[in-house]
């Protein structure tokens, strides 16, 4: 049966010692795992396909739509249009990107400035940066700094307070710490500095952690609301996650949409959806060709297996 | 002292003859003592120069958490206060200017029920999650690691890891579309004829609804710690006890699961260290919808009482007792898992 298979796709043979399983045993973990897999596909398939659905297939099937019929791009098309929810894209796109960039800057710089043994001062700051992931300041008084700072109705409020992650930053500096120290030396004698030395050696080797915190930090603006819930009040100025809490929560159609729905061929249900997909789509797209390196972003210099 | 100790990670010595400027106190680290005695013998004007670069790039992180985890500390005192943002025009000068109240906020804490009923919810919930969510990594990190094929499991890893990364606002708007009144379910079975139903807005079960939710999002992700544990086992250990007889599940018993006990201890203590949070986002989310009375936790008892009812020092006060309350169970958490031969989360 498994002729068929070649390459990855193939079972390695087991050691001599191993029992083969059984079948009982293959069919229930199959079962397991699939169960475990559709759990989360179905519901995502159910949210896809609805909202490529026509008006006519919706009211068809009752509401969300399981089998694709009728496909449509019409949702996405009158979305992308311009229009709240654009904007809102936009607006998320923007604050993702410049906090993650912002974000990764910042943190490559504080682990590297942290990565060599005995450097003045490294411990104490080091110190005080792990000290915070005990403790939180509370969200009355950081909300009054913010207001005093006054971040308020502004995207640094969205930014600022978040952008750095001290647990990124210790990934990131277990990661550094573990290069090859003749490489750093070899050229600091060749007489290159500090900042040039991460950009040419240290960053080159270090591609699969910075991939890692780079989603982990984009991930982060990209799910955030609630920032933008306390800190703006223009609701010309919210990201995509706090315009969908106002569409599908509240059963609202996006502002100017109204008319489209109620006339044409498009279902405020599919337009929900269509914004959820939006919300989920850059994740989903860019998580998986990150995997293969979570383990090892998530463990140097974090949990030591 | 370091937590997550990356000082293992630190390249044990430089290659004899490497002898560089900079490095000057660093070129025999024999040990902490005698690295502590070197660099002791280097000037301080001399290593400020040194490692001049190195500490300036440190600022920028370095300020930002000053600024938004150290200075909020501070403004802590609030809840010592009664608080009124309009006394003057910033919120400094407002706390200058508010009149001091001693422990009259916390009394008033401590009287309200509702503060309690937070409480109790809190408490319920992580004892839910502790119960029902802890285990799940665990039985499916035993799963996917009984796939050999690479390929099939490289795809199960990267469908289980997915929801990691949705927000909790489609986390919460997916269930919605499955469990809730307009939901999937409900709609199947009100075409058939019968009653619907909506799990979402129901507060008898929104507590496991809750933990679902958790799960759903995260149980997968969870699996990595416990797959590299699982990668790290001597396979001769295998071999050994399937040689003396041992079954598959004997094995399992007696030689994967002693791997996992380091690691399944020490999130166990980071678990309970943080106790008190029981997902805020996600509460918050859906407290309109259910009401406070099932979903009122610590997190949104203060979020409701500051933000929204404007009680900033009542609210700080509550605030301020539950991150008191929480840095202690993280330091005895820790304590407790040293006691017990652990390494815990920091190492003194």
């Amino acid at each position: 049966m498994t002729r068929s298979l070649t390459g990855r796709w193939a079972a390695p043979a087991r050691p001599v010692w191993e029992e083969p399983p059984g079948r009982a045993g293959l069919l229930a973990k199959g079962l397991l795992l699939a169960a475990a897999c559709l759990a989360v596909l179905v519901p995502l398939w159910i949210v896809v396909v609805t909202s490529l659905s026509t008006k006519k297939a919706i009211t068809e099937a009752g509401g969300l739509v399981v089998v694709p019929r009728d496909l449509t791009l019409i949702a996405y098309q009158e979305l992308l249009g311009g229009g709240q929810v654009t904007r809102a894209a936009v607006v998320s796109v923007l604050v993702t990107l410049a906090g993650t960039v912002f974000s990764m800057t910042v943190s490559i710089l504080c682990a590297y400035g942290l990565s060599r043994p005995g450097s003045l001062g490294h411990r104490f700051i080091l110190l005080a940066l792990m000290a915070t992931m005990f403790f939180g300041a509370g969200l009355i008084p950081t909300y009054l700094l913010v207001q005093t700072l006054g971040l308020t109705d502004t995207y640094l409020a969205l930014i600022l307070p978040s952008a750095v992650s001290v647990f990124n930053i210790l990934v990131l500096r277990g990661f550094f710490m573990g290069i090859s120290p003749e490489l750093v030396d070899s050229a600091r004698i060749d007489g290159a500095g500090d900042l040039r030395i991460l950009w040419t050696i240290v960053m080159p080797l270090s591609r699969a952690v910075i991939a890692v915190i780079t989603l982990f930090y984009a991930v982060g603006y990209w799910s955030a609301w609630f920032n933008a819930s306390i800190y703006l009040s223009d609701q010309n100025m919210m990201p995509l996650q706090n315009v969908l809490i106002q569409l599908v929560q509240k059963q609202e159609i996006p502002v100017g949409l109204g008319q489209a729905v109620r006339a044409g061929n498009l279902s405020g249900l599919a337009v929900q959806m269509a914004v959820m997909v939006l919300a989920l789509l850059p994740v989903a797209v860019l998580s998986p060709f990150v995997q293969k390196h979570f383990r090892k972003g998530m463990l140097t210099g974090a949990v030591k297996g | 002292m370091s937590t997550l100790d990356t000082e293992a990670a630190e390249p044990a010595a430089q290659a004899p003859g490497v002898r560089t400027r900079r490095r000057a106190g660093n070129r025999d680290r024999k040990s902490d003592r005698h690295r502590s005695r070197t660099d002791g013998r280097v000037p301080l004007g001399r290593r400020l120069r040194r490692d001049r670069t190195l500490l300036l790039m440190t600022v920028p992180a370095l300020v930002l958490v000053v600024v938004f985890n150290y200075v909020p500390i501070l403004g802590n005192v609030v809840a010592f206060q009664d608080y009124d943002p309009y006394v003057s025009t910033n919120g400094i000068t407002a706390m200058l200017e508010s009149p001091w109240v001693g422990l009259a906020q916390f009394e008033r804490v401590f009287a309200d029920p509702w503060f309690w009923h937070a409480v109790e919810n809190t408490f319920v919930l992580f004892l839910l999650q502790l119960v029902l969510f802890f285990p799940v990594p665990i039985a499916l990190a035993l799963l996917v690691n009984s796939v050999l094929r690479p390929r099939l499991r490289a795809v199960v890893q990267a469908v289980l890891y997915l929801p990691h990364f949705f927000s909790w606002v489609l986390v919460i708007t997916v269930f919605q579309q499955i469990l809730g009144g307009a939901g999937i379910i409900a709609q199947t079975l009100r075409q058939h004829g019968h009653e619907g139903f909506d799990l979402m807005t129901d507060p008898a079960v929104f507590k496991f609804l809750v933990t679902a939710e958790g799960i759903w999002k995260d149980a997968g992700w969870g699996v990595i710690v416990f797959l590299a544990a699982l990668a790290a086992v001597n396979q001769d250990l295998y071999e050994a006890a399937a040689m003396d007889g041992a079954g598959r599940w004997r094995r399992m018993w007696h030689v994967t699961l002693p791997a996992l006990r380091p690691v399944i201890a020490l999130l166990l203590v980071l678990r309970v260290g943080d106790a008190l949070t029981v997902g805020f986002e996600q509460l918050l989310l859906q407290r309109d919808a259910v009401g406070p009375g099932a979903a009122e936790v610590l997190d949104t008892f203060v979020w409701w009482t500051g933000l929204r009812s404007q009680d900033f020092s009542y609210a700080a006060a509550a605030g301020l007792i539950k991150g008191v309350v929480g840095l202690v169970l993280v330091l005895s958490a820790n304590k407790v898992a040293h006691l017990m031969g652990e390494q815990g989360v920091y190492r003194k």
